[in-house]
């Protein structure tokens, strides 16, 4: 009855995406194995040391500032960006609310502002005297208008940045999850005489979960991996580099620096399977968690 | 499933005050929000000279208790003729469109093939590809430096478009979305009309999947017009660089002029903005596509 279908047709129709994955994906992946095993001069000469990268990087001071800055961003940013998106959801799944629409438009809109244009906006928002921040908080409740974002609190200024960046963006994940919370749920519970934080412990909770995770997870993963935002406020002035005393050096940057700066590229592979290693363990960890108590 | 109209008697308690102080707090914030946004406009149109003497717009005579004939395209004009960003636009207009497109039509391609038929190396490659969703990019920036050099690829747009073409999650997405909007039967009966594979693949599948592929644009669109780590690795020659990229080199030399800047990331940001404002629910459906289903 039904016509053959042709052996080749799948694979015509895969043929892009697989060489492209296996040339620029598969092989690069490959090949980073090794290259962390190298110390390299540019693309075009290296040698082998075998682990002594590693060992290095573990006594590399530059190397641990910049992991406790990105440990610092990620703490900051998650802890307080996350219960705030909730929030917001939480009050614009309020029934019957006016203007829900609106509101979504605007809380999202800032993710719409690329990492370089906000950190543009934000190099000069926080620049002492001159900027917004300053001034107006200085004219609002007397704030210090010399207070050195810059200088000195520069994970506080990059965790305020992101959170304007990205609390609209985690909201509207946790607006999607929260219409799986079955409303005559909620209303029973109402009957039934729970209030708003229980109905919200027993009954939105557990429904939302899942995305929750997830959400927490991206978070993290997107946190640790911070690069641009750090590196066009503060690598294009008078400090060069990254910041006084490398205050806003993260894991990427360092990479970026060993790898395209000092040219050496398997230095820069290892600390990417740093990265990655760190990756693994959380993205393993909120899976195990997950399927441990599953969702109901 | 219930609508909130069908239970009148637990709505309706709602106190009315709370319903104000809801609105004033979002409000505020929805206020906190746009205030950078406010404050970037703003200094994009104030000249050099009174930048600094009020916060958002400048004090005078006009409307308002506004000196509105104070406000001047001259940081406009300077960015594209002293600066010229006119350049970097097209760059980025370039890049983002044919990198969003080529992309969308691998994945589409792909996904499709991997929804819809049964061939050997299916599940090796299914395998494959949700394994490289976890990988993190930057692990792959020196390992595809290296590479690009030794294929003669550095300071090239094919350097810095090839090796994003795949990515990994837009072949699932399009997988699942096969999945829900491309019946077999329908292809089947094609087959039976002696419709190709690849005809059906265009003028069936493709159009069936036109929310996806929408969405897909669109992120990958703005995904590529916001990049700056891939452009800022693999080029070299000024004149090749996207906004991102020439922006950020554009604080270096004008560093003290924060109306030029505000002036180029208004003209940076604007597109972005118009296009996500008249296709606001295909964005929002792509971003978060990965997340729930349905």
């Amino acid at each position: 009855m039904t016509p053959r279908v042709s052996r080749t047709t799948p694979y015509l129709l895969l043929a892009p995406f697989l060489c492209v994955f296996a040339v620029f994906l598969a092989y690069p992946l490959a090949r980073s194995v090794l290259l962390a095993t190298e110390r390299s001069f540019g693309p075009s000469a290296s040698a082998s040391v075998g682990l002594e990268n590693f060992r290095l990087l573990l006594e590399d001071p530059v190397f641990w500032t910049a992991a406790r800055n990105t440990l610092v961003f990620t703490a900051g940013s998650v802890l307080v960006q996350l219960p705030l998106a909730l929030l917001l959801a939480l009050a614009l799944n309020r029934p019957g609310l006016r203007g829900r629409a609106v509101y979504r438009l605007v809380f999202f809109s800032p993710q719409l502002v690329g990492l370089v244009f906000s950190g543009i906006i934000a190099s000069m928002m926080f620049e002492e005297k001159t900027g917004l921040i300053n001034r107006a908080l200085h004219r609002l409740i007397g704030f210090d208008p010399d207070f050195p974002w810059l200088q000195l609190h520069v994970m506080p200024m990059l965790i305020l940045t992101a959170l304007w960046m990205y609390t609209g963006f985690n909201m509207i994940y946790f607006l999607a999850a929260l219409q799986n919370v079955e409303r005559s749920l909620t209303e029973a519970a109402t009957i039934d005489g729970a209030n708003a934080l229980q109905r919200f412990r027993h009954i939105t909770l557990p429904a939302i979960r899942p995305v929750a995770s997830f959400v927490v997870l991206l978070s993290v993963i997107g946190s640790i991996q911070l690069f641009e935002l750090p590196f066009v406020i503060f690598a294009f002035t008078d400090y060069g580099g990254a910041g006084p005393e490398n205050r806003a050096l993260t894991l990427v940057w360092y990479l970026y620096q060993q790898g395209f700066e000092v040219g050496d590229l398997g230095y820069a592979s290892a600390i990417g399977w740093m990265i990655a290693a760190v990756l693994f363990v959380l993205a393993f960890t909120q899976l195990a968690i997950v399927h441990r108590r599953p969702s109901r | 499933m219930s609508r909130p109209s069908d239970h009148p008697r637990v709505e309706h308690r709602r106190p009315i005050a709370a319903s104000i102080a809801l609105h004033a707090l979002l409000l505020s914030l929805a206020a906190v929000v746009m205030i950078p946004l406010a404050w970037m406009v703003t200094t994009a149109f104030k000249p050099l000279g009174i930048q600094f003497d009020t916060m958002f717009l400048p004090e005078g005579e006009g409307l308002l208790g506004i000196g509105w004939s104070r406000l001047t395209l001259e940081n406009f004009r300077n960015l594209f003729e002293q600066a010229r960003l006119g350049i970097a636009l097209l760059n980025s207009v370039f890049l983002s469109s044919v990198g969003a497109v080529l992309a969308t039509l691998c994945c589409a391609a792909g996904g499709y093939a991997l929804a819809r038929f049964d061939f050997r190396g299916k599940r090796l490659i299914t395998v494959a590809v949700l394994g490289a969703l976890v990988i993190p990019p930057p692990l792959l920036l020196a390992p595809t430096y290296e590479l690009l050099y030794h294929l003669n690829l550095l300071d090239t747009y094919a350097g810095l478009l090839l090796p994003a073409l795949a990515p990994a999650f837009g072949l699932f997405l399009f997988r699942q979305a096969t999945i829900q909007a491309v019946p077999s039967e329908l292809l089947e009966a094609a087959r039976i009309d002696g419709c190709g594979e690849l005809r059906a693949f265009a003028t069936i599948a493709l159009p069936l999947l036109r929310p996806m592929v929408g969405a897909f644009v669109l992120i990958t669109f703005l995904a590529w017009w916001n990049n700056f780590i891939g452009p800022q690795v693999v080029l070299q020659t000024p004149e090749k660089y996207p906004l991102a990229v020439a922006i950020a080199q554009l604080k270096g030399s004008y560093y003290e002029d924060y109306g030029l800047q505000m002036a180029a990331t208004l003209v940076s940001i604007a597109p972005v903005m118009i296009l996500f404002l008249l296709l606001q629910r295909d964005f929002i459906a792509g971003l978060t596509a990965g997340a729930v289903k349905g």
